[in-house]
């Protein structure tokens, strides 16, 4: 930002916690790519690495055996275990936005209205245009959840304070209480709605193609980018909003950037997977734990965290109840919530 | 400062004896109104049905006259329904106002200290899953009884699981949020799996509602609240210090530790009272005590304000349920729907002046 910057010599401890850093970074990213490779194999069919890797790269061969790993791998396994990747990267770094905006360590990417807005969306299509397929109202959800998001913004920031964090959150709050009762309401009158919100309701990263994937991420993209370049803002905002104020800091510019970038991670996120709750806040407390207070490590934390978590979570979904699957969103929370509250009890968190 | 003496600008303080405490006038008239509104309310409730009674022949079959008739369909029909309202009410906005105060977090509630998640993962399995030991234990207490001491069992293992060293509002609030999102998840699942009669029935009783109270039930919650009011009232003298943090609270002769473990499990049990008494009736609890600060103008919630305003939410969205809409809804829907706008008007107002 200065264009006379100072050189300091770096100490000998910040070199080493920062050399930590990137290990720690490297260290997650490897062990996301090993849980998509795993990710590929394990299923209802479970494939080797050989069959895997044919399946991904062979040309189309006249084998009966080979075709069916070829659709295997292609159309059921690399889909899921991208969007799972994707949403998982865009709930963990919404989780530490919507945490370092609010100021408040309890805050969930659902706190903006992003979840029951697009739970609202699903219920009202179908009771009304009477949609039964999911690949039809993956777009209502997203205009759900962005109308929410935009209307909790828009009325935190009327009039003084602008933007104030508590405002913000409390804004939220009610317009989430609103709309899960109308969605409710909703859901009681009309059986359909009532079926299609139960599934859409335990969040899961199957069965969506690529038609549904390549636009969310495009999304999530723009969101991610967008969070990024306000990351060293968000660390100055947390010293409250004098301080960030006289050190520079656009407030109600970073704010509104900020808060476009958290409804368009975790509204594109629950337009693809159904709300997946916890997995935000969770992953966003572990990373704070690992990082230090500092968002631009903390969210690359965040981000890779969630995505790990969340393409476990889909894995073992797939091997608990063979035949069948448990939910990725179901299993965040039952795997997710005993290993956070150990981490709690143990006095791991400082109250952001 | 030209030599004048500088106007304090806090309020007056009254002693009486050994009891001192500050005289607001502002928050004792605001929460007189709020009670006021409350009985009012209350009365019109119980006045307004198939057979419309008049406000003062109300009031006086309450108060002991009236006619026979009138006391049959009051006390007898409408009474129960109409005090399970204000006593869930109160008992919801008092367990909301303790819980954001020790957490000193506006988004705190006794809804996330897992009483209303595990209540309902409870029930949602009474409801769905037949045969097999447990859910023949479910139908042998009756789904009522079951959902509360769920609830209870999942709100008081939080509390012992956050206990380390005494409780700490953060530790507990975190815990709160990890064994609700569990039980969650159960209930989730436990829909997903299920026939999709019972999803109704289930998804009927996870809202909460007022209908079909007798008295033996309302009864039990009105001697539970105030039984717990009691303990708070006497307990909550000891709080106000806690807000200025543990250090200033334990100059101040405040035993901090044990006023906040009393305080809280008061809130559990509340919230416990209030699921028995309507099911888990969402968000009063957290909406209540913001309301009721922004209403009496105070920095922190005011613990009788926000009883009154949960009391006045839940009758009130009752009324309107059963009066004024096309379609009838539980009561816990139409609480919801008022509240959660009403708390955004509350702030967009202070935002604009």
């Amino acid at each position: 930002m200065g264009t006379t910057a100072v050189e300091r010599p770096a100490s000998k401890a910040t070199t080493e916690a920062r050399r930590r850093r990137v290990v720690g970074l490297g260290t997650l990213v490897v062990i996301l790519v090993v849980a998509g490779a795993v990710s590929l194999a394990v299923g209802a069919r479970a494939l080797s690495p050989a069959e895997v890797w044919h399946g991904l790269f062979a040309a189309p061969d006249p084998d009966q055996r080979l075709t069916e790993i070829r659709l295997i791998v292609q159309t059921v396994r690399v889909p899921r275990t991208v969007l799972a990747i994707v949403a998982g990267i865009a709930l963990g770094v919404g989780g530490a936005l919507i945490q370092g905006y609010t100021r408040n360590p309890i805050a969930d990417t659902g706190l903006l209205g992003v979840n029951s807005g697009a739970s609202f969306a699903v219920v009202s299509v179908i009771a009304v245009f009477g949609f039964d397929n999911p690949f039809q109202y993956v777009w209502f959800a997203f205009l759900g959840a962005a109308v929410a998001g935009v209307v909790v913004f828009g009325l935190a920031s009327i009039g003084r304070g602008a933007g104030n964090p508590l405002t913000l959150a409390l804004a939220g709050q009610g317009v989430t209480v609103f709309l899960a009762a109308m969605t409710t309401a909703v859901a009681l009158s009309d059986k359909e709605s009532l079926n299609a919100l139960r599934f859409w309701n335990a969040g899961s990263v199957a069965g969506v193609g690529f038609d549904v994937i390549w636009p969310v991420t495009a999304f999530i993209a723009v969101g991610l980018v967008l969070a990024l370049t306000t990351l060293p803002a968000i660390n100055l905002l947390n010293l409250g909003d004098d301080v960030a104020r006289g050190l520079g800091v656009n407030i109600t510019l970073s704010r509104t950037i900020g808060i476009a970038a958290i409804t368009l991670l975790a509204g594109a996120a629950t337009a693809a997977c159904g709300p997946i709750a916890f997995l935000g806040l969770m992953v966003a407390h572990v990373a704070r734990y690992l990082t230090g207070p500092d968002y631009r490590w903390l969210v690359p934390y965040a981000g890779l965290l969630g995505a790990v978590v969340l393409l476990v979570c889909d894995i073992v979904g797939r091997l608990v109840v063979r035949p069948g699957e448990l939910d990725a969103g179901v299993l965040v929370a039952l795997l997710g919530a005993p290993f956070f509250a150990g981490l709690v009890w143990r006095g791991k968190f400082k109250n952001a | 400062m030209n030599g004048t003496e500088l106007k304090p600008s806090v309020a007056p303080g009254v002693r009486l004896g050994h009891v001192s405490f500050v005289w607001r006038p502002w928050i004792v008239l605001v929460t007189l109104l709020l009670a006021g509104a409350s009985f009012l309310v209350f009365c019109l409730s119980i006045g307004i049905g198939d057979f419309p009674i008049s406000l003062p022949r109300v009031i006086a079959t309450i108060t002991g006259g009236g006619e026979q008739v009138d006391e049959f369909v009051i006390m007898d029909l409408r009474m129960p329904r109409a005090l399970a309202g204000l006593v869930v009410g109160i008992a919801l906005g008092v367990s909301g106002a303790i819980t954001q105060s020790v957490a000193r977090n506006p988004l705190a509630s006794p809804d996330i200290l897992g009483i209303t998640s595990g209540a309902g993962a409870v029930a949602v399995f009474g409801v769905t899953v037949s045969g097999g030991a447990a859910a023949a234990v479910v139908d042998s207490v009756g789904l009522s009884a079951a959902a509360l001491a769920g609830g209870l069992g999942t709100g008081l293992l939080v509390y012992f699981l956050a206990w380390r060293r005494g409780i700490d509002g953060f530790r507990l609030i975190l815990i709160g949020i990890s064994v609700s999102a569990v039980m969650q998840a159960i209930t989730t699942w436990l829909l997903v799996t299920a026939d999709i009669r019972d999803v109704a029935r289930a998804q009927a009783w996870l809202v909460g509602s007022l209908d079909d109270r007798s008295w033996g039930e309302v009864r039990i919650a009105l001697w539970c609240t105030l039984v717990l009011l009691i303990v708070v009232a006497c307990v909550a003298f000891q709080f106000k210090p806690l807000h200025f943090g543990d250090e200033v609270a334990a100059g101040l002769g405040v035993r901090y530790s044990m006023v906040r473990a009393i305080l809280l499990l008061c809130a559990v049990l509340l919230a416990g009272v209030a699921v028995s008494a309507a099911g888990p009736v969402p968000f009063v609890a957290l909406v209540a005590p913001q309301v009721a600060m922004r209403l009496a103008r105070c920095p922190t919630p005011p613990m009788v304000a926000s009883g009154m305003v949960g009391a006045l939410l839940l009758i009130g969205s009752d009324l309107v349920a059963r009066t004024a809409l096309p379609i009838t809804l539980p009561v816990g829907v139409v609480t919801a729907a008022i509240g959660g706008p009403f708390l955004v008007y509350l702030l967009v107002r202070a935002n604009r002046r």
